[in-house]
């Protein structure tokens, strides 16, 4: 069962077709990865599924809800970590989880359970009650995750989860995707541009390349279609051209190295 | 009607979480609330004192130094909420912005919510300035239920001047053109309004200008309940009916703007 799908989904930015005619569907219980080089449209694909930003043309559905004429009941069933680092460094980590707990109406008698196994799931109860920014960059990832996943939606959408983080922090978050999906059954969707990760997360990859799917399917039907042995560099390569990023421009460049930096 | 009743509470509920948020922020860096008030200070001991001996200001029987009182916590009032934008642009270079946007939180209740944060602000002023004019020798009306008012009037001009700051975040989209048409407004919000002159001593069009400013209702609502022997030229009706339309429109526009700064 198709649990987020999208027909001709399109966003302009003036003359800048950032997304062009999107048609994919994501089953429920997969790991879905959006792959490509910045500027492909990966981020915008995510704005518009999370009702952030309306689509020129075309629709999509969340869940069975359209994403513009059911924007508040999409926004009840998803989860959603953006890019940029979301956690709000000048509270605690439990007061950050505090409030979406409130925020997504958790009833009282469940929120401070709630907000505990979220702390523990994540390996933060240790922390809970310092500033997030005193925070490592693992950390501030694993909480946002955790926000997110509080109301325990049943899609959850993750923009570029691990930009900026160390390998060991990237493991580790990589960790707890996995045992979401396994513990929760969660759908996830989610952007990145390092084939490693699609590779050992998802269980399908659509690659974009200028607003369109250049190909999709799993890691292991990606290789094989370009030629044995292949890694998916290689696969990536070969479908976005290769060519110098022509993408993202300065905002995009200048907010990837902000969260770089915040990640210490 | 349940269900309208059950929507109500939800809203304030969600409103209520904004502001305690910012409340819980301004509690871990309690600095900026001390730096904040060396500002009307600074109005009250040297505009205040020396236009206290200028003879001739029609204060309606006040001395100079009570008739400033009001509107410099007005002013201070409207310096905190007219600024608040380049937090909300800030919290969007952040990210912090765009998972409350895509929470189930009503666009309306955190646009409220945010302002309510900024009153609160205000009301810490306000105790700061109570405080400055006592020692001054202004004498202020202690009335519980002219307390509230005042309470009311900052709460209501804080939502104005933050919403309104929303909404330039909203269109400026960059701290850079925020900042600029911020500065710009700013001086004439204060000057073109009765805050620190009575409107009877400006020319003509400057009367219609202060007229049509908001600040004049909060500082005319704000000196009536202040001051002992203070009263109010429009009448306490016409002031907080124009504060609350006026709220209640912005804050409507603000949430339709506020999802723009993500966008």
């Amino acid at each position: 069962m198709a649990i987020v799908e999208t027909w001709s989904l399109t966003r302009r930015f003036d003359a800048l077709v950032a997304v062009d005619a999107l048609t994919v569907a994501v089953q429920a219980g997969e790991v879905f990865g959006l792959v490509g080089p910045n500027g492909a449209g990966k981020t915008t694909v995510i704005k518009m599924l999370v009702t952030l930003l309306p689509p020129s043309s075309g629709t999509a559905q969340v869940a069975g809800y359209d994403i513009v004429r059911q924007a508040s009941q999409v926004r009840r069933v998803i989860g959603y970590v953006p890019q940029a680092l979301s956690a709000d460094a000048t509270l605690t980590g439990y007061e950050n989880l505090l409030i979406f707990a409130r925020l997504y109406d958790i009833p009282r008698a469940e929120r401070e359970d709630r907000i505990r196994s979220a702390l523990d799931y994540m390996g933060l109860a240790d922390s809970a009650h310092k500033l997030v920014r005193t925070y490592s960059g693992g950390m501030i990832r694993r909480l946002e995750i955790a926000q997110s996943m509080l109301h325990r939606p049943p899609v959850l959408f993750l923009d570029e989860p691990t930009v900026g983080l160390d390998p060991v922090a990237r493991q580790s978050v990589w960790g707890r995707i996995g045992e979401m999906r396994r513990d929760y059954e969660t759908t996830i969707i989610l952007t990145t541009h390092y084939m490693e990760e699609a590779d050992s997360l998802c269980s399908r990859v659509a690659i974009m390349h200028l607003g369109r799917v250049a190909a999709i399917g799993s890691p292991a039907q990606l290789k094989a279609s370009i030629g044995e042995g292949a890694t998916l560099d290689e696969v990536f390569v070969h479908y976005t051209g290769g060519e110098m990023e022509e993408g993202g421009g300065y905002r995009e460049a200048e907010r990837t190295r902000r969260t770089t930096r915040r990640l210490g | 009607m349940p269900d309208l009743i059950a929507s109500l509470a939800g809203f304030a509920r969600k409103t209520m979480t904004i502001a305690e948020l910012e409340v819980r922020k301004l509690r871990h860096e309690p600095v900026d609330i001390f730096s904040r008030a060396v500002q009307p200070a600074l109005w009250l001991l040297i505009f205040g004192q020396v236009f206290t001996r200028v003879p001739g200001i029609p204060t309606g029987g006040l001395p100079y130094i009570s008739f400033l009182t009001p509107g410099i916590l007005a002013q201070s009032v409207l310096f905190i909420a007219i600024f608040y934008g380049i937090a909300i642009i800030w919290e969007r270079d952040l990210g912090i912005t765009y998972k409350f946007l895509a929470s189930p939180t009503p666009r309306e209740a955190l646009v409220l919510g945010k302002a309510l944060a900024a009153g609160l602000r205000g009301l810490l002023q306000a105790v700061i300035i109570y405080a400055l004019a006592a020692l001054l020798g202004v004498a202020l009306n202690l009335s519980p239920v002219d307390l509230l008012g005042v309470v009311a009037a900052i709460l209501l001009g804080a939502t104005i001047f933050s919403t309104f700051s929303l909404i330039i975040a909203a269109l400026a989209k960059t701290r850079e053109a925020f900042m600029g048409i911020s500065q710009l407004l700013i001086f004439p919000l204060f000057f073109a309004s009765n805050a620190i002159f009575p409107i009877a001593l400006m020319p003509p069009w400057l009367q219609v200008v202060s007229r049509l400013n908001p600040l004049s209702y909060q500082v005319d609502a704000l000196r009536a309940l202040m001051l002992v022997g203070g009263t109010s030229v429009y009448g306490l009706g016409v002031d907080f009916g124009v504060l609350l339309g006026l709220s209640a429109v912005l804050v409507f526009v603000g949430g339709r703007m506020y999802p723009r700064v993500a966008m």
